[in-house]
């Protein structure tokens, strides 16, 4: 099933060599979105279940509607009705339904999509997580803190 | 079995993107999202390298990488927002003045 690697890899470059070739940001975060959810596929044939679920809840959940409050915030509304253009939503149409046919062929054949390598499942991650990588959660932990008390700081209105 | 230098190529591809972005753009919305591209990327080699051995320990080297991320976001929208309050502009080129 090395197919499904290819071709979802295939879509991530195409979706990505977009997002940095667009002029308007909200096109860019459009293919940004397509080009997560095409490599939580690649994590998936990978053997990375849990990864792949974290870059969608994570990568194209969280961090993307980041990206859209602080351009809707920030970008000034004539080009607005520009943007509403139906012509934008074609190519991450089309690169999104590429991924649905993938998920369909791949649900279809009724066959978990990881290619012979072994399966890293949530456990295994979280006893490593926990166990030997202790000090590390607690240094992410400290940046995340570290992160929250400068985002706070530099959107202060003063 | 997908080969390991496959999995190399492709996130070496979406680095060297994120990269030409990150040099080639000048709005600072888009420096920011090319840094995402560049870290997803080296995630995906950290995803690559623990398939290929059968560990864990890349997919944890990933989520530490989720977690940077995460933390590099926020400061760095904070910075957009208070250089657009500052400058009324996204042109990375005018917080080229420390001063004041």
């Amino acid at each position: 099933m090395s197919a499904t690697f290819y071709v979802a890899g295939a879509v991530a470059i195409a979706s990505t060599a977009m997002v940095i070739s667009r002029r308007d940001a909200v096109h860019a975060l459009l293919y940004l979105v397509v080009s997560f959810l095409s490599l939580a596929t690649v994590f998936l044939t990978l053997g990375a279940p849990f990864i792949a679920a974290l870059e969608v809840i994570l990568y194209a959940g969280a961090i993307v509607v980041l990206f859209v409050f602080v351009v809707t915030m920030l970008n000034p509304g004539s080009q607005e009705t520009q943007w509403r253009r139906p012509r934008a939503w074609i190519g991450p149409s089309i690169l999104t339904l590429v991924l649905a046919g993938e998920l369909v062929v791949v649900m279809a054949r009724g066959e978990a999509p990881q290619t012979g390598g072994a399966v890293t499942t949530p456990r295994e991650a979280g006893l490593a997580l926990f166990g030997p990588y202790l000090l590390g959660v607690e240094a992410a932990s400290m940046l995340l803190l570290a992160g929250l008390v400068g985002a706070f700081h530099l959107g202060r209105k003063t | 079995m997908i080969s390991t230098t496959h999995g190399l190529i492709l996130a070496a591809v979406l680095f060297a993107l994120g990269l030409t972005g990150l040099l080639a753009r000048r709005d600072v919305i888009f420096v920011l999202m090319s840094i995402e591209i560049m870290m997803n990327a080296a995630g995906l080699a950290f995803v690559v390298a623990g398939a290929r051995w059968g560990r864990p320990d890349g997919q944890v080297m990933f989520l530490f990488i989720l977690a940077t991320a995460a933390a590099e976001v926020s400061v760095g929208l904070a910075l957009i927002l208070a250089l657009f309050r500052r400058a009324r502009t996204l042109d990375v080129d005018a917080a080229n003045r420390m001063r004041g």
